[in-house]
């Protein structure tokens, strides 16, 4: 089927999220949407989903113009979505989840389900998948979950499929799998629509790519075209994905980690026996799919972990079974992996998020009282030092740019007296600048003496910023690489293949 | 979703210079929309339409209305003038109740029904504070009516069982009564801390268990029953434990009146100006935030929630101690610790909009009192205006809706919700 | 420039990965059990009641069955000794299948309570009859009431719409069915009207929770502060003076032929009013529309994944208010059983705080309608067995046994008896 948008406009208030975007997808074609975080991406194919209403333009199938009120509308026209996270219920199975929404029923009203699981044993064989129909979601890993994803929109007959984000979850292995699963769809004449960021991805898939920037379409590319070609397409300017900085200064170990395991809340070993070091004034950063531990691990460091075995020493002293209190007080800063989650409070204002580490006594508390006037001058020095664009430190978290809230928090992290850095995905979501201006930070505090551990699922990251690299899968460090090794080694070992056997499959 | 950018919201990134462009009319225009639409507005609106509300359901069961409406078509004004009669004698009763009787021959008298109002606002306000402060942290304290009732056994007991010297008897009962609301606050938030039992329910149920064991002690001599009595109900406090009247025998009003400015006074310098209220509002906030910033969010469940329940108790050690000082019964809670928060959402859970707010309730319920008296009104109808005021209150849109007020802060609405099917009834 | 593309490893098996786990010891059930093995020593063998050869009898049958059942007697102080023994004896076992990381059977916590009840109930009855069947026949009665209200909340918040107001609902059913039944003589009309009255209170509920964004809360408690100022003014207004609006007949007791002489069970389930039958079919239909019907799975999508029912075309609030005005029809139709079931006239706040039992009931048995039917059950039977104990002359001060349903909820929600989880959306409005 072929899908055509024409002249999208998708505004929300005074921002202009879709500006006239034009796009064409032929029958059974792999047309790959290029474009950076908030470029506008998702939001056009929530248009295209029925999921918004777009002010202006029209969606054309095989000619003919489209009015989608909802999903249910697309759906039925054949348009299918395989969503960054996932649309499955976690308690339900398999089954259950690929009929919501087109329930058969037998008599009296009852659910249907060997229809169902029919249904998805058939979809499963034609494309090889070996999926247990009354499996459900929540014990199955995020590869398969993905799988229940594409079988849902198959089992409506999806003619044209829109993959958004798909590989963010995903080992290298997997999105290869990924990627043949795609060509198969494609060849047999299901249209794809594939959002992505990663510039490998797309040249190794698609047929053709639409690059969009700040919500208007800023050209068109082949495959063909090179890493940089499309990287300066996509965010306007020619950038420099390298780091400038210079040879580590080691000062000795600082950090020791020793047979670390974990336990979660539903009695998973989620870290398995993990030791290692960071010296002062090194990168060490930790490589992995999302899941792996690496949440769990730096959580672990900062004693937000309940069940914490083997032991973890900072500069002689153990930090292993303290409070998080004791544990920042030690030295620790921490930027979490989820900032407005966990790193900051929306709805304080700036200055108070700039002090919310340090709630406890001075400088900011003197005998239980704010220290307000403090405070204030504080929150303004940090400011201009951090360039934090904001209508000034009374402004709530909340109002920030993605970019402007991590600037508050790694504020707030390296103004104090820190023995050890811990940052943890600190440039998810954030524009090129704001990521130019974390990675500056994260290598001035390393060039300072302070060890620094950086966790990454993108390994664009990890290879700019690591001095060395450890990479985790299913809770275990598979193996400590130095920062120079090649892409497809870490690769490898992000699947669970140990160092050398991965240097050895090259 | 641990995305940083959800596409519901792609407008985080205003940039900062944008409202300085503004022009002055625009400007104006902005003030007038956050006046009309801003929540002060917002507030005098629902009160206005919960008495409307009121006034409808006063005017139907009236009798007078009743009759003359049998012969409408022939006399329509009858029914017109039976309406009239019947609401504004009620709300003239209430207001003269509450606030200024006219039909009193000298000031003294005539201004007597205000400080029945902040009699009656004294505890409200208290219970308030307590609800309040837990709304502050995150938590919502239904448990009020056990916490009283325990604050009230606690210093009632003191206060007729134990001998001391005038003052500090006043005092150590005082102190008994803020202890067993805090024990019994504290309970909850450890329960929160340890265990993740939700407060909601819990203190629900220990409302419950609160009452049973407040009754087993009152037909327990020894305990709080009065000897030689078979009524479950305590003997009289003793006279140095009672909070002296504030203007005299003649008013109602009692020095309980002024621990509640006190206590409005330490919740405002708790929540602005100390570490612990920044710890209590950070948690409130986002407490993943603040467990990761070091905070104790366990120890903060604990301590807010002992310190609700100590506010709360203050209500209780209030009714016991100020308002009915003859000894009290397992009903001493009045209901309190349920209007404390309608006071405390009617307030916003800000200390000096929820004294605001208690005195308000206060006068509704002194009033109410006088219009039962005067007009043969059931002082229900204040319960149903209050409940009316909160629910209003907790939905601006709807309001708005009815007075067609713009919606602060924005020309248009951001997006278009589905949800047309779904009419308040 | 290498591209990973070219590595084709073998494709890793799809099958669920299962991680490996480690039992993390909790000392919860062996510290709860432990607790009452020392609570059942001080009681049944400390106190020493029955030490002179009482007897505590248990009459099973009632006098007009036609199948007559003999009469059991135990002594009092043999049988008080030997629970408590093998009550302590229990939690030490519970305590060492811990200590070796093993689970506990459920079978050992039902065995416990079990015998636990028997031990206290021969304690309580010594030297005098207990009647059982008149014990578990108040039990259906008197939990008639808050299975209404559970099943109501159950369904609202398997929506996703937390149902505080159950009270306000059984309140307003309560009232509307005595003054419509009394108005027309007609007590059907009455139970309709208790389902509209249920309705009405839920569409006000669903209103501010989904169209307002209210928080569900608050909505709940309001409601409930709102229901009670109303039926009340209008019950001092209205009822009151006019005797005739308040006088409604009450549903005699059915005997059900054949079915209502089984030995126990027969009078227990088989001689109540329209109301608990009515109350059987109730539990079974939100059992089943629950989980076999597309409606069910629809319902329980919204509850724990709006979006995700969303981007296949399902309505959220559609759904959800349909699924919460059906739990306030239910719940009304409890409300009735207050007026045209036991008392047969409208009281004063005459739910007189049932809907927050049914509450805990509804997360005692953790969101399941069957579950949540046992738990109000249970509460039933709690507070029966205050009356029974209360007319046999109770060793246990009568408040005591009224607060034990209360205090049985909190031990279940801090953990000691399972841990509930509720509807993953539970309480949270939808926005896209």
């Amino acid at each position: 089927m072929k899908l055509e948008l024409r002249g999208i406009t998708k505004r929300f208030g005074a921002l202009v999220a879709n500006n006239n975007i034009s796009l064409t997808v032929e029958s059974g074609e792999i047309h790959a949407l290029l474009g950076e975080n908030g470029a506008g991406k998702s939001t056009l194919m929530n248009v295209l989903y029925g999921l918004y209403v777009a002010e202006e333009g029209e969606i054309l199938l095989d000619d003919r113009v489209q009015k989608f009120a909802g999903p249910g509308d697309a759906m039925n026209a054949g348009i299918g979505m395989v969503h960054q996270h996932f649309m499955l219920v976690p308690v339900f199975t398999v089954a259950e989840n690929v009929v919501l929404g087109h329930e058969q029923t037998t008599f009296g009203g009852r659910l249907d389900l060997s229809a169902a699981r029919a249904k998805v044993r058939e979809i499963s064989d034609r494309f090889g998948f070996d999926i247990d129909p009354d499996a459900l979601i929540e014990d199955l890993p995020v590869g398969v979950q993905q799988r229940v994803e594409i079988i849902k929109a198959l089992s409506q007959d999806a003619k044209v499929l829109v993959f958004d984000e798909p590989t963010a979850v995903l080992t290298p292995q997997e999105t290869d799998e990924l990627m043949t699963i795609m060509r198969q769809l494609a060849a047999s004449g299901t249209s794809i629509v594939f959002i992505t960021h990663k510039l490998r991805e797309v040249r190794a898939v698609a047929d053709r790519i639409t690059v969009i920037r700040l919500g208007t379409v800023v050209g068109e590319a082949s495959p063909t075209a090179t890493n940089a070609e499309l990287a300066s397409l996509m965010v306007g300017r020619a950038v420099e994905l390298t780091v400038h900085k210079n040879a580590p200064e080691l000062r000795g170990t600082a950090l020791s980690v020793k047979n670390l395991s974990v336990i979660d809340v539903r009695n998973q070993i989620v870290v398995n026996n993990v030791s290692f070091d960071v010296q002062a004034g090194e990168v060490l950063a930790i490589a992995g799919v999302q899941g792996n531990g690496q949440t769990e691990l730096t959580e672990a460091l900062l004693g937000l972990q309940q069940h914490v075995t083997g032991s973890i020493e900072l500069d002689g002293k153990p930090l292993r079974g303290y409070s998080v209190r004791h544990i920042l007080d030690s030295g620790v800063g921490f930027v979490p992996e989820d900032r407005t989650e966990d790193g900051l409070i929306a709805d304080f204002n700036i200055a108070e998020n700039l002090m919310l580490d340090r709630s406890s006594g001075a400088p900011f508390v003197k005998a239980g009282n704010l220290q307000l006037a403090f405070r204030a001058k504080f929150a303004a020095e940090k400011i201009t030092e951090f360039d934090i664009r904001s209508q000034g430190s009374e402004m709530e978290a909340g109002r920030l740019s993605g970019g402007n809230q991590q600037k508050v928090v790694l504020a707030r992290e390296l103004s104090r007296d820190l023995r050890l850095f811990v940052a943890a995905q600190p440039t998810r979501g954030l524009d090129v600048g704001s990521i130019e201006f974390v990675h500056t930070r994260i290598i001035e505090t390393r060039d300072s003496g302070i060890p620094v551990i950086v966790v990454s699922t993108e390994l664009d990251e990890v290879v700019a910023l690591a001095d060395r690299i450890a990479v985790m899968y299913r809770g275990e460090i598979v193996g400590i690489v130095p920062g120079n090794t090649p892409r497809a080694t870490l690769g490898l070992m992000m699947a669970g293949e140990h160092a050398p056997a991965a240097e050895a499959a090259l | 979703m641990s995305d940083a950018t959800p596409p519901a919201a792609p407008a985080p990134a205003r940039p900062a210079s944008g409202p300085a462009t503004k022009d002055g009319s625009e400007r104006w225009n902005q003030t007038l929309r956050d006046i009309t639409g801003g929540s002060a507005m917002i507030s005098l609106l629902a009160v206005l339409v919960a008495l409307v509300v009121g006034a409808i359901l006063i005017a139907f069961t009236n009798e007078g209305v009743q009759e003359t409406a049998g012969y409408f078509f022939s006399r329509p004004t009858d029914l017109l003038r039976a309406v009239w009669d019947a609401v504004s004698g009620a709300y003239s009763a209430l207001f003269q109740g509450a606030i200024y009787n006219f039909r009193a021959n000298n000031f003294l008298t005539a201004i007597r029904p205000l400080t029945e109002t902040l009699t009656f606002a004294t505890p409200l306000i208290a219970a308030g504070l307590g609800v309040g402060l837990a709304f502050r942290v995150g938590m919502f304290n239904i448990g009020g009516r056990g916490q009283m009732l325990i604050a009230a056994g606690a210093a009632g007991y003191v206060a007729f069982a134990v001998e001391l010297p005038a003052g500090i008897h006043l005092i150590v009962a005082v102190l008994a009564g803020l202890l067993g609301g805090a024990i019994w606050g504290g309970v909850v938030g450890l329960l929160k801390a340890r265990t993740g039992a939700h407060e909601v329910i819990v203190t629900i149920m220990l409302n419950f268990v609160a009452l049973y064991l407040i009754q087993f002690l009152l037909r327990t001599p020894g305990a709080l029953q009065a000897p030689g009595s078979n009524n479950p109900k305590t003997p009289p406090m003793l006279p140095t434990a009672v909070f002296p009247d504030l203007f005299g025998p003649r008013y109602n009003l009692h020095a309980g009146f002024l621990t509640v400015i006190a206590a409005t006074i330490f919740v405002w310098w708790l929540l602005s100006r100390s570490n612990l209220g920044f710890q209590f509002r950070a948690v409130g906030q986002n407490p993943n935030a603040a467990r990761v910033a070091g905070i104790n969010v366990k120890n903060v469940y604990l301590y807010a929630m002992a310190i609700s329940g100590a506010l709360v108790g203050l209500a209780g050690v209030n009714q016991v101690l100020g308002t009915l000082t003859t000894g009290f019964s397992s009903g001493i809670d009045a209901g309190i610790g349920f209007d404390a928060i309608t006071v405390a959402l009617l307030g916003r859970s800000k200390p000096w909009g929820i004294f605001a707010a208690g005195v308000l309730f206060g006068a509704f319920k002194a009033g109410g009192f006088a219009m039962q008296a005067a007009e043969g009104v059931p002082i229900d109808i204040v319960v149903v205006v209050q409940a009316l005021i909160v629910l209003f209150i907790a939905a601006p849109p709807l309001v708005r809706a009815m007075f067609h007020l713009p919606t602060p802060g924005t020309t248009k609405k951001p997006r278009i919700r589905k949800t047309n099917e779904v009419v308040a009834k | 420039m290498s591209t990973i593309t070219q590595n084709s490893a073998p494709l890793p098996s799809s099958a669920p990965i299962v991680k490996p786990t480690a039992q993390v010891r909790s000392w919860k059930i062996p510290i709860t059990f432990g607790g009452f093995a020392v609570l059942s020593l001080l009681l049944f063998v400390g106190l020493g009641r029955g030490q002179r050869g009482e007897l505590s009898t248990f009459r099973l049958s009632e006098g007009r069955d036609l199948i007559q059942l003999p009469e059991v007697a135990l002594p009092t102080f043999v049988t008080g000794v030997f629970v408590a023994i093998v009550l302590v004896l229990l939690a030490a076992a519970s305590a060492w299948l811990v200590y070796r990381h093993r689970k506990i059977p459920i079978l050992l916590t039902i065995v416990f309570a079990l015998l636990f009840l028997v031990g206290f109930l021969a304690w309580a009855a010594s030297g005098s009859t207990i009647p059982v069947p008149g014990l578990l026949i108040g039990t259906v009665t008197l939990s008639a009431p808050l299975i209404f209200g559970a099943l109501g909340g159950v369904l609202s918040e398997r929506a996703g719409v937390v149902n505080v107001a159950i009270e306000a609902q059984l309140l307003a059913g309560a009232f509307s069915s005595a003054v419509v039944a009394s108005a027309t003589g007609n007590p059907y009309l009455g139970l309709l009207a208790a389902m509209v009255a249920g309705a009405l209170v839920s569409m006000v509920l669903a209103a501010f929770a989904l169209k307002y964004l209210v928080d569900q809360v608050i909505v709940g408690v309001v409601l409930n502060v709102l229901v009670i100022g109303l039926t009340s003014f209008l019950y001092s207004q209205v009822l009151a003076p006019s005797a005739n609006l308040n006088s409604p007949d009450v549903f005699p007791r059915l005997n059900i032929p054949l079915l209502s002489e089984i030995p126990i069970i027969g009078p227990v389930l088989f001689r109540q009013t329209i109301i608990v039958y009515v109350m059987y079919v109730a539990v079974a239909l939100v059992f089943f529309g629950l989980f076999r019907t597309k409606w069910g799975l629809r319902v329980r999508a919204v509850g724990e994944h709006p979006q995700a029912a969303d981007t296949v075309g399902i309505n959220v609030n559609r759904t959800r208010f349909v699924a919460v005005t059906l739990g306030g029809v239910i719940s009304g139709f409890g409300g009735a059983y207050f007026t045209l079931g036991a008392v047969g006239a409208f009281n004063k706040e005459m739910t007189n705080g049932m809907g927050f039992i049914a509450l805990a009931a509804v997360i005692f048995g953790q969101w399941h309608p069957i579950k949540a039917t046992l738990a109000a059950l249970l509460f039933g039977f709690a507070t029966n067995l205050q009356n029974v104990l209360g007319i046999i002359g109770s060793p246990v001060p009568s408040e005591f046994m009224l607060m034990l349903p209360y205090v049985v909820t909190i031990f279940a929600v801090a953990g000691f008896v399972g841990r509930s989880r509720a509807p993953a959306a539970d309480g949270k409005p939808y926005i896209k």
